[in-house]
């Protein structure tokens, strides 16, 4: 019942040497104390080793540090996903390699369209990962920085039609002009993405306020510029007429130095895969 | 404080940075009385008391339904916030907006700041307010209270506790030294790598995300901590790795939510011993050991009231420092 019957003297007398079963329990537990730190620390170190080498750069959502800076500050909250109006903002898991609960944009499943006009994510971070204008001691990468405040075209009337962003979070490229219906002269006609598809966009013509399924929105449109009608930043992408090497004209869509990255042309693209792309964490080039 | 209880305190939190309780050097004459007098007492008696109170034992467990109710509304508050935007508690345990106001987990808070080596105001503001609210209401009862992890290890404890008496798995124990040693090494991560390398593999944060976000692979990792408590080592996680039952611990050193012991009624028995996640904080119950008639327990407890529970003599009980000369 009590656990020390023998102990009559309440006051510690010196201590009496171990006996050797005392002595090999000890330095049993002296070494599955140590089996336990190598455990944590090698799978603390390999939640991180993949985020060190990994090449592929990811789309992080809009006001993001860059990547070393946004994966220290960042405290994996998740506030960022739950203010983002169409759910673009996802967390990242296990296996993706990027930092477990580290929110990021999947821009071809959904896309950020500013929906919210005022770029939530960044109002809703709790630690500065996000940021409308970066501490001074961090650099700008060249090109990373926008000329100008983007304008958004759903505000563009408004009293501020600009949107708070002062870096891109990407660059979109034809990445596979070949497949291109613009550049192939072909329209087109019907759901952008499919029936299946649940990406949303605004889309101002039927509702400022509440994004809908591109999937209820269908197109019939004798040139494809989808990228361009959707595309939520004014002069960030139009079509022109280009030479192809063969001399001959043709249209094609032309990325312009407002891109902030967003990545909504990709969302829309009808191609499967995708004709035009965003590179995450690329910087404007001349 | 008595010089006996101040000595008392320094030593406490020795003992929550790793250290095993010692046999105290000095006993107040009161303490020291009732210590000779319980020796005194006829063993014949004693046993016939014992018995008696034995038979009469009303197995409680209000302070464990309690705390378990207000685990699962914390968690499930930041749940539903999110899934049927109610937005009362947005974000997860990690930082989130209570009604707008910031709150920022201290241990989460203090990675960011030593890894990315910059503090914005709404950080300074959610750490402070939690700081504040957790040294009111007693440091590692954050851990007892609200941590998730801790309810899912509670339950693996019980399997865990069912196999030992089956004689199928044996307790590990490990030197609880180790967590002091792995809240310096992840601090230093951080600084180093300028990477949260520990919020990587906190189960707190997995969890809490995963019921908010839904679940994912990093649940894994929590299912392998739970196997790891289950057939080896005790509520290992908790005892001998959390850094942040650390940090919350520190904010407990001057809290005045905590459980007092009573010398006077107390048999000695140990049951309170055996529920608790922390028994080190207990040794003052041991025969002999206490130093005065009433003694507050460290800043290590979590103040779950298992033992409060357990007590068949009513000699622990969670009280508030002050609040007796305050009403």
């Amino acid at each position: 019942m009590s656990e020390n019957e023998n102990d009559r003297k309440p006051v510690a007398g010196p201590t009496p040497p171990l006996s050797k079963a005392k002595k090999q329990t000890n330095r049993r537990r002296f070494l599955r104390t140590t089996l336990l730190t190598g455990g944590v620390l090698g799978a603390a170190l390999s939640g991180f080793l993949p985020i060190i080498y990994s090449q592929k750069k990811r789309l992080r959502p809009p006001g993001a540090l860059d990547e070393k800076d946004f994966l220290g500050s960042c405290i994996k909250c998740g506030q960022c996903v739950q203010v983002c109006p169409v759910q673009a903002i996802k967390l990242a898991d296990l296996i993706d390699g990027m930092g477990v609960g580290t929110p990021y944009i999947d821009p071809r499943s959904q896309a950020c369209d500013f929906s919210c006009d005022a770029v939530q994510c960044i109002l809703a971070c709790p630690t500065g990962s996000l940021v409308y204008h970066k501490p001074d001691f961090l650099p700008v990468r060249a090109g990373a920085a926008l000329q100008a405040k983007p304008t958004l075209l759903a505000k563009e009337n408004d009293a501020e039609p600009t949107l708070n962003m002062n870096e891109r979070i990407g660059v979109a490229r034809l990445s596979r002009p070949e497949a291109c219906l613009a550049i192939q002269g072909k329209g087109f006609k019907g759901q952008a993405r499919g029936a299946e598809f649940k990406g949303k966009l605004r889309y101002m013509d039927v509702d400022r306020w509440k994004p809908i399924k591109v999937s209820e929105h269908p197109y019939d449109i004798p040139e494809c510029d989808l990228c361009v009608r959707a595309c939520p930043i004014k002069g960030a992408i139009s079509i022109e007429t280009v030479f192809a090497p063969d001399g001959s004209q043709r249209k094609s869509p032309v990325v312009h130095e407002p891109c902030v990255g967003c990545g909504v042309c990709e969302m829309i693209c009808p191609v499967e895969p995708t004709a035009i792309t965003i590179e995450a964490g690329e910087v404007w080039k001349i | 404080m008595s010089d006996v209880l101040k000595r008392r305190f320094t030593e406490q939190i020795k003992i929550m940075f790793g250290w095993e309780p010692k046999k105290p050097e000095k006993i107040t004459e009161r303490a020291q009385q009732v210590h000779v007098l319980k020796r005194m007492t006829n063993k014949q008696d004693l046993i016939a008391v014992k018995a008696h109170l034995r038979a009469h034992e009303v197995k409680s467990t209000k302070w464990r339904n309690r705390r378990w109710i207000t685990l699962i509304i914390a968690n499930l508050l930041f749940t539903f916030s999110f899934l049927l935007d109610i937005q009362i508690l947005e974000g997860a345990l990690t930082a989130s907006r209570f009604v707008g106001f910031h709150l920022i987990d201290l241990n989460s808070a203090l990675q960011v700041m030593l890894a990315h080596k910059h503090i914005i105001n709404n950080l300074v503001i959610g750490t402070g307010t939690v700081l504040l609210l957790w040294v009111l209401l007693g440091g590692r009862t954050f851990c007892s209270w609200v941590c998730p992890y801790h309810l899912l290890a509670e339950w693996a404890e019980k399997i865990h506790l069912f196999l030992a008496k089956k004689k199928l798995v044996t307790d590990q124990t490990m030197d609880r030294r180790l967590r002091t040693v792995f809240w310096i090494i992840f601090a230093l991560l951080a600084l180093a790598t300028g990477y949260t390398v520990f919020e990587a593999i906190s189960p707190t944060g997995i969890l809490s995300r995963a019921l908010i976000y839904g679940p994912g692979l990093a649940l894994l990792w929590v299912l392998a901590l739970l196997f790891f408590e289950v057939f080896f080592s005790r509520r290992a996680w908790c005892r001998y790795a959390c850094p942040i039952g650390l940090t919350y611990g520190v904010v407990g050193i001057i809290s005045p939510v905590r459980i007092k012991y009573k010398l006077e009624g107390c048999f000695h028995e140990g049951d309170c011993r055996k529920v608790c996640l922390v028994p080190h904080v207990l040794d003052t119950v041991i025969k002999g050991r206490a130093v005065d008639t009433e003694v507050p327990i460290g800043p290590d407890c979590t103040r779950c009231g298992l033992c409060v529970d357990a007590c068949p003599t009513g000699s622990l009980s969670f009280e508030v420092k002050g609040l007796q000369k305050l009403l």
